[in-house]
């Protein structure tokens, strides 16, 4: 860790006044990753802007267009035990607390779920090459331990995938994300938020620094009747996903009318496929259709020494959670999970 | 008259309260005047050397007093054998800023001493250190030829080699009527305990040092502090009253103790050192190892020939050595055997004995070996456990002194339903689940070395008893105050147990199950000898009634001597020590085992474990969902205490064989996953159903308590049966831990 400053701020023009654009200025909100990335030197950061006062964020309103706002300050708790998000978004009820802990939960805020950063090993030891650290210098992972790594969407320059289990939910959802800067407002579809790691893996998300999220908005839709979020991990809880499985399906008289899948752990962003989603539009809800989407987004997967039965097990995971979507009753609390 | 014994009550440990209350001290927490902070700066290299260490910045912070690196570090002993402390393996002690040669990722290279900790932390990345490397070779699968036998040393007095070979193995191998082989493969395990290893440091002048200290010896460290800094014995005074967990990695002197001591001879201040989690991966380990077995039976399922070889990692410095190999013929009396240890040294710090070191490695390969001949023989795998039953343990050739096995096996499979089980693998269904019933046996060596107690009364008839031995958090001094108790004929309030205090009597570093066994019979003699005097002080007295009685006719009872014969002639302790014009009655004894008759008898606690999984094949997901352990460990002094043993070492079991690792780079030869995040141990959405039963056990011979102890025999069998689980549930035999989702895909 290096020597900051630290300062409160309790609106968002102060909070914008005081990062300023600069990237060595740093918000804090939840606090659960800048801490860790502090404290292991990877962040550097000369101040930190503790935005929690905001009050105006800290709560979930509903739109006029039926969807929902989450603010960026309500916690993850919150929002996943939230009446409204538990009857009309089960599948980000559910998504959210397969992540973390529940004291992390407890902590952690929507908005910087968005913003935390890889686990990869080698982005975590500031003693070994890493492109997404330290552009340049290389990518460790490649040759090295990469079982928790991408599959999907990686360049020679970076295979880390994204940690977040909400965000697999909020991308499989299309949430909207609102972000306030210098230059005011704008929004971005959450498929546009996050980055493939490219040739700037440094570069997590399309948020221009000196910008914050300010909340995130849910369509109207919430595939409450169907849906499901399947984690497949090391242990039971307090571990990222080796792979992750977000399904809604809209499904009238036995056929697919509207399908989203999107899938965790394996790549630097939830990942989508929409020629997959497409492809079950208007067939029957079975396993042979699930497998064939299925294929679809595993459609040019590449392993490497320890991670390539990551590719096998997501497309079994992705039917698997489609099976679990037709019968979402399973998944409610206290029932246990089979089909 | 009659007083219900202690021993055998389900007492909570007496320290509880203070524990769940945060009032207990760790080593850590010790405050004192004007204490300094020392924060440890770790290689970033594997292997090669220092060739410039710049300070300068550091030194120059605000709050930095002092940075001790190889170039001006004090001087410390000089001979190899004055850093050697009670667990070291033979060769070269590791030696803490000795030079500017760099053995292993993460060795400790200097200290930074400040004001707080977190200025010393800080100040420590501001130190610039430029390395020549060299090529190193952290690979143990890559390095495998390179295995070579062991250097024999004092530590295979508790550890010995492989039995000498019997028979003709491989000419009954091949003549057997089944066979079974495997390789079995784990890689590098850490403890983990919750607290860190710290050190706090009272320097009280001329030599003289007050040490609270995380260790599972104090007489050990104060030791090896004595030897390296040249201080005397009694000037070197080391506490350790709670331990928040160590399994095996506080056996020795670790380096955060070194650097506490040698900054504040140095500054003549207190100073404390705490390692922090990542350092944490920079000592002991469990070592990776390859095992190989052929076991060989003839059609009624008699076993007749075992093979069994071990290769293991170690250090460049050290052989660290386990016992992996010998336990299969101690359980089955095969009469053709060949059993082979070998190791691989490596850049890496040298391995440390870690909960059931060698037993738990040994006895995986050897259970599921069995469980693959019971199958080849289309024999239930307990009924197979039965056939090849001995009361004999024929690698030494020496009956057991007890051994209620069969009991367990019993038990265990009645409280577990094992007659429900389909013997065909992969005909149990729950749902769309598999489900696998396994078993495995558990075995431990039953030790017991010498340690000495003081007993002492005072005239308030209240009694303390004082022993250097530790409570690493198994509850045992709660059991030694139990057994003081019953032998005292007092309650537990009037006793009082102070321990942990390398100044007190002699008591052996705390581990491999021996030490209830130990410092019990220490206490029992003690306090006889104790009850001896008391009797002796009042038989002189004018006008006794005890005047013509002996000891034996005397019956000891809350605070009065009271004469069997009859009840009535009594007299309370308090009366003696007032007539008498005495403050205290005082002994301090040493027991130890025979050593005429006590190797004369082969002695070892057992276990039966009965492990239901349930799988997921598509998604290779597995559970365990109950398990039962019953163990033969004799006389169980205190079943709750034992009960939490045995728990701990099954949920070990279950991270063991499903949850944990340390990965390694052979890139950069480091350890990538050293925090508690990455380094999954068991979350209690992980523990399901876990029942222990004791079997009775009656033991005269191992000693005079009976008593066999209980802090390994509950991780042994566990792997293993959920191996045999997963076969059973899946078909599939996976020798290799941890069993994750790719093994099963």
């Amino acid at each position: 860790m290096n020597n900051f400053s630290y300062t409160k701020v309790s609106t968002l023009a102060d909070a914008i006044h005081e990062i300023d654009g600069d990237i060595r200025n740093k918000i804090v909100a939840g606090g659960t990753n800048i801490n860790d990335l502090l404290r292991y030197f990877i962040t550097k950061a000369d101040k930190l802007v503790d935005i929690n006062p905001v009050s105006e964020y800290n709560s979930i309103v509903r739109l006029e267009n039926g969807g929902i706002r989450l603010g960026a300050l309500h916690t993850n708790a919150d929002t996943a035990y939230d009446p409204i998000v538990e009857e009309r978004y089960p599948l980000l009820s559910k998504a959210i607390l397969a992540g973390a802990s529940a004291q992390i939960r407890n902590m952690a805020t929507n908005g910087g779920n968005l913003m935390q950063r890889t686990r990869c090993y080698y982005f975590y030891d500031i003693h070994t090459p890493c492109n997404k650290r330290d552009l340049g210098s290389g990518c460790s992972a490649i040759n090295g331990y990469n079982r928790i790594h991408a599959v999907v969407g990686q360049s020679e320059n970076c295979i880390a995938v994204f940690p977040s289990d909400m965000c697999v939910a909020l991308a499989a959802l299309q949430a909207t994300v609102n972000i306030s800067g210098p230059n005011g407002e704008r929004t971005l579809p959450f498929a546009d938020f996050h980055r493939l790691p490219g040739d700037t893996p440094n570069i997590d998300n399309n948020l221009i620094h000196g910008e914050i999220i300010t909340s995130i908005d849910l369509p109207e839709k919430g595939f409450e009747k169907n849906y499901s979020y399947l984690k497949l991990r090391d242990r039971s809880s307090y571990a990222f996903a080796l792979v992750s499985v977000a399904t809604g399906l809209d499904i009238q008289n036995n056929v697919v009318k509207e399908a989203r899948i999107a899938l965790g752990g394996v790549a630097h962003k939830p990942w989508r496929v929409l020629e997959a989603e497409d492809f079950l539009i208007g067939k029957e809800p079975v396993r042979e259709n699930f497998a064939k989407a299925a294929d679809l987004i595993l459609k040019g997967a590449q392993g490497y020494e320890h991670n390539s039965f990551k590719i096998e097990l997501a497309k079994r995971a992705v039917i698997r959670n489609c099976m679990m979507a037709l019968n979402p009753e399973v998944q409610r609390p206290g029932a246990k999970p089979s089909v | 008259m009659t007083r219900k014994p202690m021993i055998g009550q389900s007492i909570s440990r007496l320290e509880g309260p203070l524990k769940v209350t945060g009032e207990a001290k760790y080593a850590g927490e010790y405050n004192a005047e004007n204490l300094v902070y020392g924060y440890v700066v770790n290689s970033s290299i594997t292997k090669g050397s220092i060739s410039a260490i710049d300070t300068d910045d550091a030194k120059k912070m605000n709050g930095v007093i002092e940075i001790f690196t190889h170039e001006n570090r004090p001087p410390t002993a000089w001979f190899d054998i004055q850093y050697a402390d009670m667990d070291a393996p033979p060769g070269t002690v590791f030696k803490p800023l000795k030079d500017n040669i760099i053995k292993y990722n993460g060795q400790p290279i200097a200290l930074v001493v400040a004001e707080t900790f977190e200025m010393a932390r800080y100040a420590a990345m501001k130190i610039k250190v430029a390395y020549i490397d060299e090529e190193f070779e952290t690979d143990f699968k890559a390095k495998l030829h390179n295995e070579r036998n062991p250097k024999k040393g004092l530590a295979s007095m508790l550890k010995p080699p492989p039995p000498k070979p019997k028979g003709d193995f491989e000419e009954a191998y091949r003549n057997s009527y089944v066979q079974s082989s495997g390789t079995f493969k784990h890689g590098t395990e850490h403890h983990n305990p919750m607290e860190m290893f710290a050190s706090t440091v009272i320097y009280q002048g001329k030599g003289k040092l007050k040490i609270y200290d995380k260790t599972q010896g104090t007489i050990n460290s104060q030791l090896y502090v004595a030897n390296v800094f040249g201080l005397k014995m009694k000037n070197v005074q080391v506490i350790s009253p709670f331990v928040g967990g160590a399994f095996g990695s506080g056996l020795r002197p670790q380096y955060q103790l070194f650097m506490a001591v040698m900054a504040s001879l140095a500054l003549k201040r207190n100073v404390r050192v705490t390692l922090d989690r990542t350092q944490m991966f920079t000592f002991g380990h469990r070592p990776p190892t390859i095992q190989y077995t052929r076991f060989g039976a003839d059609q009624n399922g008699k076993v007749n020939a075992l093979y069994h070889k071990a290769s293991a990692e170690t250090s460049q410095f050290e052989d660290y050595v386990e016992m992996v190999v010998n336990w299969s013929n101690m359980l089955y009396p095969a009469e053709n055997t060949l059993m082979e240890s070998k190791l691989v040294p490596l850049d890496v710090y040298s391995p440390l004995d870690m909960r059931a070191p060698g037993g738990s490695t040994g006895i995986h390969a050897i259970e599921i070996t069995m469980d693959e001949l019971a199958f080849k023989l289309n024999i239930d795998p307990l009924e197979l456990r039965l056939i090849n039953y001995s009361n004999v343990d024929k690698s030494s050739d020496k009956e057991y002194s007890s051994k209620e096995l069969r009991e367990c096996y019993l038990q265990g499979a009645e409280k577990f339903g094992w007659s429900k089980r389909n013997p065909k693998p992969r005909s149990m269904k729950r749902g769309n689940k598999l489900i696998g019933y396994g078993m495995a046996t558990g075995i431990w060596d039953a030790n017991r070395l010498l340690a000495r107690v003081e007993a002492r009364m005072t005239s308030d008839g209240k009694v303390e008893l004082k022993s250097a031995v530790t409570d690493i958090g198994t509850g045992t001094f709660t059991v030694l105050s139990q057994i003081a108790s019953d032998e005292l004929g007092m309650n537990l309030e009037n006793v009082t147990f102070s321990y942990a205090d390398s100044s007190m009597p002699f008591a052996p570093i705390q581990g491999g199950s021996f030490t209830t066994a130990t410092v019990g019979a220490a206490v029992k003699t003690a306090c006889q000898a104790l009850n001896k005097k008391i009797f002796k002080k009042a038989a002189s007295l004018k006008e006794s009634f005890l005047s013509f009685a002996q000891f034996e006719d005397i019956i000891f009872r809350n605070g009065f001597l009271i004469l069997k014969s009859d009840p009535e002639s009594r007299i309370s302790v308090v009366d003696i020590f007032k007539q008498l014009s005495i403050k205290e009655i005082k002994t301090t004894n040493t027991a130890m085992p025979n050593p005429l008759t006590s190797g004369k008898k082969a002695k070892a606690a057992h276990s039966a474990v009965f492990v239901e999984v349930e799988v997921d094949e598509e998604l290779g997901v597995i559970e365990v969902t109950r398990a039962v352990t019953s163990v033969a460990a004799g006389k169980i002094i205190n079943p709750k205490t034992a009960e939490s043993q045995i728990l701990g070492g099954m949920v070990w079991g279950i991270s063991k064989a499903l949850h944990e690792e340390t990965i390694t780079d052979h890139q950069f030869g480091k350890y990538m996953n050293p925090n508690l995040a990455e380094y999954h141990i068991p979350v209690h959405a992980d523990i399901h159903d876990l029942s222990v039963i004791f079997v009775e056990e009656q033991d005269q011979f191992v000693n005079d308590l009976g008593i066999k102890g209980v802090g390994e025999i509950g991780i042994v069998g566990m792997p293993p049966a959920i191996a045999n689980a997963v076969f059973h549930a899946t078909g599939k035999r996976i020798n290799d831990l941890p069993i994750h989702f790719e093994r099963l895909l």
